[in-house]
């Protein structure tokens, strides 16, 4: 479904991904692990087109998509979540998903109706709504949510765009216990329909997750493959599992 | 249904004035509905936008020039006239919009306010249309077989062009395209990543706020049927950004409200003797620029949010 060919990202001095190479098969839930700076957001930000790559590229659906806008990526199927939360903080929570929806439901070239007469998109926001658990709290403005329930608006404004693939930075950064059962019962709802690449420093949550494990660290790919596979590595459990498994 | 009192407030008021004797106040009316639709075009773009144009004078100005340039050469008909200096002030837009919005924040600014003067030299180059000193019309422009000469008939055509505006961007607010404006001010990183165009909606709302711009020059340039090289300048552009922010930033009335209350204080200032205030400063009448400048301070420090949001609390209230 998505395949990169040795995908790199400098910043300045800096080598945020090192020719990452790397394939998210139809239906999987693919895990993207690694220490702080390890380049995870970057390559997100270049999968979602929201960063320039500076060489390889970038295949969705067989599709080169290396150049192509981030909206368009989103039209083509490939929706991100934000690790830094980033949704429209002064509008209600309905408003926020039905916005989303609104950007994958035809052409908002038009002027005049007014959109609250459009009620597809608001009952299309109401059920992804209740399927993020905010349900009681879709009227909500949302800078006034409580953290968690804004990270799982987070995660809903990237479903509202009905992707086939989504990518979901950290979607459980700060949540309570409880919160992060919520995204995981939820990425397991989810999992039939959509294909997860899911960046998660939370260890208990990738393993019943995911089907298939990427290592990364300081940009490059060291290992890939089956959870049980990189349990075992050495050198990840040398570069990072070690650390993460013992504490 | 407030809307509904202000226009029926507004459409009294000249038979009042007559009544009065005092047509003065008719032409000054309409001059202050003109600038109304201009701010309120430029509201659009930087209110409803967030786009910070300073250059929004160059379609008000485009669009001045474009009847007066057609009406000099004897094309005088407002059906032909005004649609033509509303395709240009767009068209204008359309080519400023597509660079400028490549920048954002102060380069932005800054670049708006470059083609803005860049347009201001060409319009003043044009030595045969009268270049520095202004282009005179033979008069207003003319619908079928009358014109619009007379100043009562003007005024109505100006607060119909005036509803007209207002009622399509309360229209445009609320439709989908508006949805997407505001998300954009809001948060534009992610309006891009929800999958919206950002760049093609900004644009197209420029043009519309530049069309609409181009619109009230057509109407300011058969005000006075005179057109001044100063409708392009970058202080035209200023004024209209300082009714804007007076009245009230993104706000349905803020165009209308900063462009009565500065246009109003400045005829206020410059044609009444205060008598206190004659006796404190004898020469202020002088300064009326500094004036109105220390009482603007004073609205922007009294209602940080603009004239209309004082409104708007008190009906909270
Ligand atoms: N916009 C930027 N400008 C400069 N350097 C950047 C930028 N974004 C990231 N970096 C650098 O690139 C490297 C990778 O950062 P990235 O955010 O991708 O890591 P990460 O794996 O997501 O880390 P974390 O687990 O902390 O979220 C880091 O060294 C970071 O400092
Ligand atoms: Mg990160």
């Amino acid at each position: 479904m998505l395949e990169l060919r040795a995908v790199s990202k400098r910043f300045g001095g800096v080598v945020a991904t090192d020719e990452v190479t790397l394939e998210i098969v139809r239906g999987e839930v693919h895990a993207l692990i690694g220490p702080n700076g390890a380049g995870k957001t970057t390559l997100i930000g270049q999968i979602s087109g929201v960063l320039a790559t500076d060489s390889g590229r970038i295949l969705f659906n067989g599709a080169d998509i290396t150049r192509l806008s981030a909206h368009a990526r989103v039209a083509a199927g490939l929706a991100r979540s934000y690790q830094i939360t980033s949704i429209f903080r002064r509008y209600s929570v309905l408003e926020n998903l039905a916005l989303a929806v609104q950007a994958r439901s035809g052409t908002s070239f038009r002027f005049w109706r007014p959109v609250t007469h459009e009620r597809a998109l608001f009952d299309e926001a109401r059920a992804i709504g209740a399927e993020i658990g905010l349900q009681a709290r879709l009227s909500t403005v949302a800078a006034t949510l409580a953290h968690g329930e804004q990270r799982a608006l987070e995660v809903g404004l990237a479903l509202a765009t009905r992707p086939r693939l989504v990518l979901l930075d950290e979607p459980m950064a700060g949540m309570g216990p409880q919160e992060s059962r919520a995204i995981i019962e939820l990425i397991q709802r989810m999992r039939s329909r959509v294909t997860v690449l899911l960046v998660e420093h939370d260890m208990d949550a990738v393993f019943r997750l995911a089907d298939r494990i990427t290592v990364l660290v300081s940009g490059r790919v060291i290992a890939s493959g089956a959870p049980a596979a990189i349990r075992a590595d050495p050198a990840v459990r040398q570069a990072y599992l070690g650390e993460e498994l013992a504490a | 249904m407030r809307a509904i009192g202000v226009f029926l407030l507004l459409a009294l008021f000249p038979l009042a004035m007559q009544a009065m004797d005092s047509m003065f106040y008719v032409s000054l009316a309409s001059r202050i509905l003109i600038y109304a639709i201009a701010a309120t075009s430029l509201n659009l773009v930087l209110g409803y936008g967030g786009m910070v144009s300073f250059g929004h004078a160059a379609f008000f100005g485009a669009g001045a020039f474009v009847v007066g340039i057609m009406a000099v050469e004897g094309v005088r008909s407002a059906w032909l006239a005004w649609p033509a200096a509303v395709a240009v002030a767009a068209l204008a837009a359309l080519v400023i919009g597509a660079l400028s919005l490549r920048t954002r924040g102060v380069y932005f600014i800054m670049i708006t306010l470059a083609f803005a003067q860049m347009v201001y030299y060409i319009f003043v180059s044009l030595k045969t249309y009268g270049g520095d000193d202004g282009l005179s019309l033979p008069g207003r422009s003319t619908v079928g077989i009358g014109t619009l000469g007379n100043d009562l008939v003007w005024y109505y055509v100006v607060l119909a062009v005036l509803a007209a505006v207002l009622y399509g961007l309360h229209r445009l607010v609320h439709s989908r395209f508006g949805r997407v404006i505001a998300a954009i001010r809001e948060n534009e990183a992610r309006a891009e990543a929800i999958g919206f165009p950002v760049y093609r909606y900004k644009l197209a709302c420029f043009v519309i706020a530049g069309a609409v711009g181009g619109l009230a020059g057509a109407l300011i340039a058969n005000q006075s049927s005179y057109v001044s090289p100063s409708l392009l300048h970058w202080i035209q552009s200023g004024t209209l950004m300082i009714m804007v922010i007076l009245g009230g930033v993104g706000t349905l009335w803020g165009g209308v409200i900063g462009a009565a209350v500065l246009l109003g204080l400045e005829h206020l200032i410059a044609d009444y003797r205060i008598g206190w205030l004659a006796a404190l400063a004898p020469n202020y009448q002088d300064h009326g620029g500094l004036a109105v400048g220390i009482v603007l301070l004073a609205i922007v420090m009294l209602a940080p949010e603009g004239l209309a949001g004082l409104f708007a609390r008190r009906r909270d209230a």
